[in-house]
């Protein structure tokens, strides 16, 4: 018995040892390897190699080399004696004759309040002191000064005639091009198809919509050429854009804002005003 | 030679080896699930470790520049420098990506690990007093973990990651009255705005993880201070903790833990790519991915956002957008049920007593419904997160698939949690030891709650045994006939200067229990592991005879004092 216990242990500590000696070896490995610029697999899988390791040499010295189990602890019991507890309470509610008739902690409650709250107005800080505030701001794209270009996003501007049936043309305001809630697209719809009126001036059969998704902002990016529909890839809204962007299914409630657009003498398209209302996801004030 | 120098030196001036003793004696339960928390633990060290690592090359900034790195894609590109900076921090700077990779993949099982443990301590209901505390630090550290996940994927203003802020702007945005100056004043303006990725870059390095390590320390100061609960079992009742101490046992695993943990970090950091950020190219407004889905715990989120239907209103004439509800009230919900769940129960059930013993799942059937709905419930919200995905891989219109989700989400609860009630009922009910023994009789007895009566055989005959070790120090032991070859023997944690002192100590832990005197252990001349003292040699039993005296010594000069 004496000596099966014996060898199960010197088997126990050449493994850990052996353990050891890897977790050696793969530090050693991690090492050159970083030395010499080696992959990002190799790295890990050294670095790992030495964790292993360790865990392994450790694991099995506390396994099979030391004691396990067997072991209790008395608990002495959650709470205090009761006349502690109270004693204590007693000590917590005597700070001085003045303060028992709780005049002076209700004034010092006020000034300690009111420092809160004083300090609670450099938060407006958080925006650019200068910059007018939320409603003012989300209601008001760079399209708003009217008789602005429409670019595509390298910055070049847009020709009414290259504006095709089969794919949409994403665009900003000339000068704008990367504004958070200008971008746009414009397309070439047939007009006879429309079931609804598109709710911004169009140019013949062009109509320019927001590309921002009435439910949270995404860009509805893809365009189905047979229905006249987007799609937004992050919850799956679809919007037709036969009926005035109307959204025809997913969480999106809202249609798409339309874009008011002409042509100017040399062919390029122009915006004549902002959005027919706020683009993107709704807030609490939008109109 | 050198460690004995050592304690003598720290003791002489901190008057240590009590308490340290003491502390190097605690019992730790033995029990698997006791160790999601230590992993959620150790990733959380890995995190600070690849993280320091990383903020040293990222820049928080979305000003433009030009990329020169050697991602070739992108050479000459004008981008953000929070982006440019995570492509050359993945590419140029030696050990980069795996680092990143890394931290990413360390993030994950943090979260996970947190779950898991979240899990364990709600079904064994390991939060009922006195635990109640620690269970609201843990549900915290919970909403931090998730909080500093979002931020830290967000910040390398890549395609993908700009996408899910842009929602999550606008969840902020829907809220009632504040949302608008809400979302202003939390990511600087409009979005996107410049004060963005600094700000999430602050938060994400220094006031989030400032305040977990807070938290993760009275979290374990707690415990200490309350000391685990346990199953029950034989030996183990409400006055005492039955495992393995700290000292050299748990020590050696938790250590073991700690590497372990960290080896599949850098094993999965090495091997397995995640968020290759370009590949998503960086953000654009008017961009989009396709298929598009946020890390997995930010993903019941996303997916309820995709199955609420468009239901905006308005209270006189402001508008309320539908996101609020998936987005803000089912977020919210969600942690107020998690605050609260320990006051509801006790409530519900009258129980207010304070709990050394876990439960088993079964032995409270409606906490077991409602776990397994809640967990049914979040799992198919994280499914609907990528109903594009499901719907190319099955060719099936994804609108059909919104609808399946949605059934899904609201009977699929409801059935798995009633089926996990009924069964945990049939469980306690019948005498099967396990969910697969589970008979017909058991069934009924379960629906009828007809309980069948425990063996009856009173309080087990067991003793508590003192004995004296080297004429020096006392221990006890608790020892149980378990009817088999071997009676279950229990050994204190600890050594006492008397008899009387062991004694106490062997009431608290078993009250009511005869303690009457033993024998040292056979062969135990000296309390050592049988392989350090193989290792040793007579050299260290002469030692260890020292050190022993030099216990006695103290103990008998605090005796005096």
């Amino acid at each position: 018995m004496n000596g099966h216990r014996r060898r199960h242990i010197r088997r126990a500590e050449l493994a850990a040892a052996g353990a050891f000696l890897l977790a050696a070896l793969g530090a050693v490995g991690f090492a050159v390897g970083y030395a010499f610029g080696a992959q990002t697999q190799l790295e890990g899988v050294a670095l790992a190699v030495a964790c292993a390791g360790s865990a392994a040499g450790l694991g099995i010295g506390a396994r099979r080399l030391g004691p396990a189990g067997g072991h209790v602890e008395e608990h002495g019991g959650f709470a205090s004696p009761e006349l502690a507890a109270e004693a204590l309470a007693d000590r917590v509610t005597e700070p001085g004759r003045g303060w028992r008739r709780g005049v002076l902690v209700r004034l010092l409650g006020l000034a300690v309040g009111s420092i809160g709250l004083a300090l609670l107005f450099p938060l407006r800080s958080l925006i650019a002191p200068r910059l007018p505030g939320p409603t003012h701001t989300l209601r008001h794209t760079p399209w708003r000064s009217g008789g602005l270009r429409l670019v595509d996003t390298t910055g070049r501007p847009v020709r009414a005639d290259e504006v095709t049936g089969n794919d949409i043309v994403v665009v900003y305001p000339e000068g704008h091009v990367g504004a958070g809630d200008a971008p746009a697209f414009v397309v070439r719809l047939d007009p006879s198809r429309f079931s609804a009126r598109p709710p911004a001036a169009g140019v013949g059969g062009i109509v320019a919509y927001s590309l921002l998704c009435t439910h949270a902002g995404c860009a509805v990016g893809l365009y189905e050429q047979g229905t006249g529909q987007m799609f937004c890839p992050c919850h799956q809204s679809v919007f037709d854009l036969l009926a005035g962007a109307r959204p025809v299914a997913g969480p999106a409630s809202r249609p798409l804002p339309g874009l008011p657009i002409t042509v100017d003498s040399s062919g390029f398209l122009r915006a004549t005003g902002d959005f027919s209302s706020p683009p993107g996801p709704g807030y609490w004030s939008r109109p | 030679m050198i460690v004995r120098r050592l304690v003598r030196l720290l003791d002489s001036r901190l008057r240590l080896s009590a308490p340290v003793r003491r502390a190097m004696a605690k019992v730790f339960p033995d029990h698997w699930t006791f160790m999601f928390g230590e992993i959620a633990l150790y990733s959380f060290v890995a995190l600070v470790l690849t993280g320091t690592f990383l903020a040293l090359f990222f820049e928080p900034s979305t000003t433009d520049r030009v990329y020169h790195g050697s991602y070739q894609p992108l050479h000459g590109k004008t981008i953000s420098a929070a982006y440019a900076s995570t492509v050359e921090l993945s590419f140029d700077v030696r050990a980069g990506l795996l680092v990143r990779q890394a931290h990413h993949w360390a993030a994950l099982v943090f979260i996970g690990a947190i779950l898991l443990h979240l899990a364990r301590i709600f079904f064994t209901g390991a939060f009922r007093k006195p635990r109640e505390i620690n269970w609201l630090v843990g549900v915290t550290m919970l909403t931090l973990a998730l909080l500093n996940g979002f931020t830290g994927y967000s910040m390398p203003d890549d395609l993908l990651s700009g996408t899910g802020l842009r929602i999550a702007y606008s969840v902020v945005e829907s809220i009632p009255l504040l949302g608008g100056w809400l979302a202003f004043l939390l990511f600087g303006g409009e979005f996107p705005a410049d004060q963005t990725v600094p700000r999430m870059f602050f938060a994400h390095v220094f006031l989030v993880p400032a305040a977990l390590a807070g938290l993760i320390t009275l979290h374990m100061l707690i415990l200490v201070r309350q000391k685990h609960s346990q199953f029950p079992a034989p030996g183990r009742n409400e006055h005492n903790v039955v495992g393995s101490r700290l000292w050299p046992s748990y020590t050696l695993r938790t250590l073991a833990l700690f590497a372990a943990v960290l080896a599949v970090t850098f094993a999965l950091g090495g091997l397995f790519q995640i968020n290759p950020v370009w590949i998503y190219g960086p953000y654009d407004p008017a961009r989009a991915t396709s298929p598009a889905q946020p890390d997995w715990y930010v993903a019941w989120e996303e997916g309820a956002l995709r199955l609420f239907p468009a239901a905006d209103f308005r209270i006189f004439g402001y508008l309320v957008p539908s996101p609020f509800f998936p987005g803000v009230v089912l977020g919210a919900l969600t942690f107020l049920a998690l605050y609260a769940w320990p006051f509801l129960e006790a409530r519900v059930t009258g129980e207010r007593t304070a709990h050394q013993l876990l439960d088993r799942p079964r032995d409270h059937p409606a906490r077991l419904g409602v776990g397994v709905a809640a967990l049914l419930f979040y799992s198919v919200l994280v499914g609907a997160a990528a109903d594009d995905v499901f719907a190319r891989l099955l060719r099936v219109p994804v609108t059909s698939l919104v609808w399946t989700f949605r059934f899904l989400a609201l009977g699929l609860p409801l059935a798995g949690g009633m089926l996990a009630y009924y069964l945990a009922r049939a469980l306690r009910a019948g005498s099967a030891p396990e969910f697969a023994e589970l008979t017909r009789a058991d069934l009924h007895r379960g629906a009828k709650d007809d309980r069948v009566p425990g063996d009856g055989d009173g309080p087990p005959a067991a003793r508590i045994e003192v004995w004296q070790e080297f004429g020096l120090v006392w221990r006890w032991r608790y020892v149980e006939p378990t009817g088999g070859a071997k009676d279950l023997e229990l050994t204190s944690n600890i050594d006492y200067p008397s008899e009387q002192e062991a004694a106490k100590a062997a009431r608290a832990a078993y009250p009511g229990v005869p303690i009457g005197p033993g024998r040292p252990p056979p062969g135990l001349e000296l309390p050592a592991a049988p392989a350090t003292r193989r290792l040793g040699g007579p050299l260290a039993r002469v030692f260890r005879l020292a050190a022993w005296l030099v216990v006695l010594r103290a103990v008998r000069r605090s005796r005096s004092r």
